[in-house]
């Protein structure tokens, strides 16, 4: 049994745990044998810290397990994408800009973690500064999807739902910005949320867009994805934009049944053009198994949809030119050597640094806040922003949640977009609108197409995690999907 | 003649200065982190993840920051207090601002539209006691940037290489804008002065050019008298107290004129003052039009200002200083010269008034704190509260003379004994044995000694020469090393020639 320890569900471990059946130092080793084993066809992780993580992992048991003192996540591998700050431990947002930085501090979200007395495995690899939809951004190497190793795993987390799919964590963490937790939990199979904007600290994220970043869990399944919640949510001092109100026990809302969620609405505009057939077919079927489960089905329109992708390309990069402005080879990081003067330095450093996709987002960022330019892009996306948020609102009148496809394709082929930044950008149309809402929405597995995994999106209004977990628990019951592993 | 070299006025031109003021806020830690403001501290300890820029850190406002500009809003009759103002990020690149982008306030500042009042001096347009108001645009809260240390070259350009202290970054700063309403240099100086002296009333700032708490920009441009559109302006920085503030204005104000009577056109620039050479410096070539992309700052939320914030900070607000000046003059009857040098230190006025509560004539302890006092202070480069004076021992000393224990002459030898030891006037007089002699059989004996010793001066004065007496005072004084009482030595010899 112990050599399938990787493939269980952190709540079945926490069962095994609790009871002395097996100990953290049994399933860190085993996760790390299955990392031997597939990481050199996935190619998951950038960094791997094992003897740390054993270390912890032997720290646990003599002090938690044995005692019986166990929170969800006491004992159990995790691994972080890397933009999440480790102190002491290589964080590079896979950048050669960062190749070699230490972090003086733990981010919130990992020092929670921790302090549950979860185990760090590593870091993650993810599209350079989370700038992607494929991984294939990453400054080192692209990861593969372990469904097929020929396509992608999604992005901008593709390491982090990689790594869950071919059992080399038990769950991670990840970030979305624009859809970059979810399309890759579409893209792998698995169970991958972004919550409301402020329910997660950001303290600690290296910042791609700050009113858009949020920190999520990537997990095998619904329970899971509740159970991290659970532990990375909640007010942070540190971080002003988190929001300043106690959250529930999001476990306790998996009842298996619909309760209080009479009405889900369709998004019409994500299920026309652009949608492959056999991803509406499977977005269909889901509604179907929604109706049988007692939900009213209602067709909503969301008019402002058409702009979403424009008013992020300039929200998004306009917010990155300022918050990469610090990666100058000043304080940390890489400095171009054999500048003269300062100014060469900066353009030396920055153009060896940042990969091609970063650069074009500082540029089009910088160009969207010039002065004479403020008003008429940021300015502009800003108040489609405002607009999108009202059509959310309209809906949540109406309905008590959204379902829409994950990303209007399965996970494509290495190389098929990288030479085409626009259709990439395209695979995220029906996951940027939520981080534009800051609203909360999960992604979970709902069928297959060409062998690859589908993902349906639940979307809810402001806070109201509970009802979509509700919701996509009760769809897990009712369905099979999240019990197909990758087999790699 | 009270027309200053500085001061030129001209008759065809009028001058049009607007200041731009940043004043370091008196908070114990940074604006966005909880590192301390402490300075003078070894580089780069009081830094922290926040204030170093590091990847991923995000900035939480010192609220204490938020108080302190409103206390000195208004102080400064801001009518519009705002809210739900915003930070942005003014974002430029350089070594001593770790994030490359400064947060600070651009489109919503904390507070608008208010006013200072000075009183005019007749140094420039404006009769002397004229009161004036100097318009204030904005208050608005930023984060001060760090400090470079360039080795082999004063600047980055041609030094071998520069190092970065961050101990400042993140240092509240609150940048106070005026309207172009100041009309000559010694209004401008007579404003700062003024705004100085609010400020450390208000404990928000301890307001010292000299040290960089308080720094002075000023916008300088001259028209045709009649004109109602402004000239160019340019920006004149690097004045160290308000004095170089005044030389620096006037010089720039003089060079404008020179250029325009030459035909020659003002260019929009910055331009540093130079203190030894009295001359402003053109620093264009270092300049570049910078485009600051300002937008708003996504990682903080907007600093709140409610109306029971301000009913407490309003509260909070005492005396200020020009009230204080004139209640002084008014009821305490002390001069207003005496009151402006009181006033300009609130301790020294904390001093002064604990010790008018306690004595029927303020005025005599208003002297001795400008007179004696004062130059102790500023000889040793201290505060009242650095020295071991009370304000119970000074009205002591006082007493001493009244009774006619010692004379002023001794008394201002005594106050700075007190001023180091904090003993008591009494035990000093009695421990030196410089009590005046005013017992008459005492001074008759040493009186007698000197018509002895002096026939010549005796006979002069016999002879009708009253200067003489002057003499043999002094004689006496001389003898008892300045103890004996005057009054009584006068009246002595008089009666004994």
């Amino acid at each position: 049994m112990a050599n399938e320890l990787y493939s269980l569900t952190i709540h079945e471990l926490h069962e095994l745990l609790k009871n002395k059946k097996v100990s953290s130092q049994e399933i860190v080793n085993a996760v790390y044998g299955r990392i031997e084993t597939v990481e050199k066809s996935v190619q998951a992780y950038l960094t791997l810290i094992k003897e740390r993580a054993l270390e912890k992992a032997r720290e646990v048991d003599d002090h938690l397990v044995n005692a019986g003192i166990l929170t969800p996540l006491t004992g159990i591998p995790l691994g972080l994408k890397d933009n999440l700050c480790t102190r002491g431990v290589k964080t590079t947002c896979a950048s050669k800009i960062l190749e070699n930085y230490l972090p003086p501090y733990d981010a919130t979200v990992v020092n929670k973690l921790e302090h549950a007395g979860a185990v760090i495995l590593g870091k993650l690899n993810m599209d350079e500064f989370a700038m992607g939809s494929s991984c294939e951004n990453s400054g080192f190497f692209p990861t593969r999807n372990p469904w097929n190793i020929e396509t992608v795993p999604g992005g901008s987390s593709g390491g982090s739902a990689a790594a869950v799919a071919a059992g080399e964590a038990i769950a991670t963490l990840g970030s979305d910005t624009g859809g970059s937790i979810r399309q890759p939990a579409s893209f792998c199979g698995v169970v991958g949320m972004k919550p409301t904007y402020g329910r997660v600290s950001r303290y600690g994220l290296v910042a791609f867009a700050s009113s858009l970043d949020q920190i999520g869990p990537l997990t095998q399944d619904v329970t899971d994805c509740a159970i991290m919640l659970n532990a990375i949510c909640g007010y942070d001092p540190y971080d002003s934009t988190s929001i300043n109100q106690p959250a529930p026990d999001y476990t306790k809302s998996l009842s298996g049944k619909l309760d209080e969620i009479k009405t889900v609405g369709v998004i019409q505009e994500l299920l026309g053009d652009g949608i492959a057939p056999e991803i509406k077919k499977a977005v269909e079927d889901a509604v179907k198994v929604f109706e049988k489960l007692g939900a009213k089905i209602k067709m909503v329109s969301l008019p402002s949809f058409e702009y979403a992708l424009a008013c992020y390309y300039l929200i998004a990069t306009a917010e990155a030119s300022s918050n990469l402005a610090r990666f100058d080879g000043v304080k940390f990081g890489h400095r171009s050597a054999n500048s003269p003067d300062l100014l060469s330095m900066y353009y030396n450093t920055r153009r060896e640094g940042f990969g091609p996709e970063v650069k074009r987002r500082i540029m089009l960022g910088t160009y969207a806040l010039s002065a004479g330019y403020y008003d008429a892009y940021y300015l502009k996306a800003q108040k489609i922003r405002t607009l999108i948020k009202r059509d959310f609102d309209a809906a949540f009148h109406e309905v008590d949640l959204l379902i829409s496809p994950t990303s209007p394709t399965v996970a494509f082929k290495i190389g098929e977009k990288s030479g085409d930044p626009l259709s990439m950008y395209l695979s995220d149309i029906a996951t940027i609108p939520i981080n534009l809402a800051g609203i909360p929405a999960i992604s979970l597995p709902c069928g297959f197409a060409q062998g690859l995994p589908i993902g349906l999106q639940l979307i809810g209004n402001v806070l109201e995690e509970e009802k979509i977990l509700k919701a996509a628990f009760a769809y897990e019951q009712a369905t099979a999907w999240h019990q197909e592993k990758a087999k790699i | 003649m009270k027309s200053p070299k500085s001061d030129i006025q001209s008759q065809k031109f009028e001058t049009v200065i607007g200041l731009e003021i940043h004043a370091q806020l008196l908070c114990d830690s940074k604006i966005f982190c909880d590192c301390s403001t402490k300075f003078g501290n070894e580089p780069n300890t009081n830094i922290c993840p926040i204030c170093t820029g590091q990847p991923g850190v995000l900035p939480k406002l010192n609220r204490k920051v938020v108080e302190f500009a409103v206390k000195a809003s208004l102080a400064l009759n801001m009518q519009k207090i705002i809210g739900e103002s915003i930070f942005a990020r003014k974002q430029y690149f350089y070594p001593d601002l770790p994030k490359d982008f400064q947060i600070s306030q651009y489109k919503e500042p904390l507070a608008e539209n208010g006013w200072l009042e000075i009183e005019l001096d007749g140094q420039g347009p404006g009769e002397p006691g004229q009161a004036k108001k100097i318009g204030i645009t904005r208050v608005h809260l930023e984060e001060d940037a760090g400090k470079l240390v360039h080795v082999g070259s004063d600047r980055i350009a041609g030094s071998t290489c520069s190092l970065v202290d961050f101990n400042r970054t993140g240092v509240p700063l609150m940048e106070i804008v005026s309207e172009p309403d100041i009309r000559s240099p010694r209004e401008a100086q007579l404003y700062v002065q003024e705004l100085a002296a609010i400020l450390r009333y208000l404990g928000v700032c301890d307001a010292k050019m000299e040290e960089g708490s308080l720094r002075v920009d000023g916008n300088v441009s001259i028209r045709p008298f009649g004109q109602k559109e402004f000239g160019t302006k340019t920006e004149v920085k690097n004045m160290n107290s308000t004095k170089a503030l005044k030389d620096a204005l006037a010089a720039e104000v003089a060079r404008q004129i020179k250029a325009l009577e030459n035909g020659e056109k003002i260019i929009q620039e910055t331009r540093h003052y130079d203190e030894k050479t009295g001359k402003t410096i053109s620093l264009r070539s270092k300049e570049e039009a910078h485009d600051y992309r300002y937008f708003p700052e996504p990682d903080l939320v907007p600093i709140v200002v409610t109306d029971e914030m301000m009913v407490e900070i309003k509260k909070s607000i005492g005396e200020l200083p020009q009230a204080k000046i004139k209640r002084y003059v008014e009821e305490l009857k002390i001069s207003g010269e005496a009151a402006d040098t009181i006033v300009a230190d609130p301790l020294l006025a904390e001093f002064f008034e604990a010790g008018a509560r306690q004595f029927d004539r303020p005025w005599i302890l208003a002297n001795w704190l400008v007179g004696s006092v004062a130059a102790y202070l500023n000889e040793k480069k201290v505060g009242i509260r650095q020295t071991k004076l009370t304000p119970e021992n000074l009205i002591n000393l006082v007493r001493q003379i009244d009774t006619g224990a010692i004379s002023n002459k001794i008394a201002k030898e005594v106050i700075i004994k007190i001023l180091e030891t904090g003993e008591a006037a009494e035990e000093i007089i009695k421990a030196s044995g410089v009590t005046q002699i005013s017992s008459e059989a005492e001074l008759a004996k040493i009186i007698k000694d000197v018509i002895k010793k002096n026939p010549q001066s005796v006979a002069d004065y016999q002879a009708g020469k009253k200067a003489a007496l002057g003499f043999l005072v002094g004689q006496v004084m001389k003898a008892t090393q300045g103890r004996a009482n005057p009054a009584m030595v006068n009246t002595l010899l008089k009666k004994t020639l």
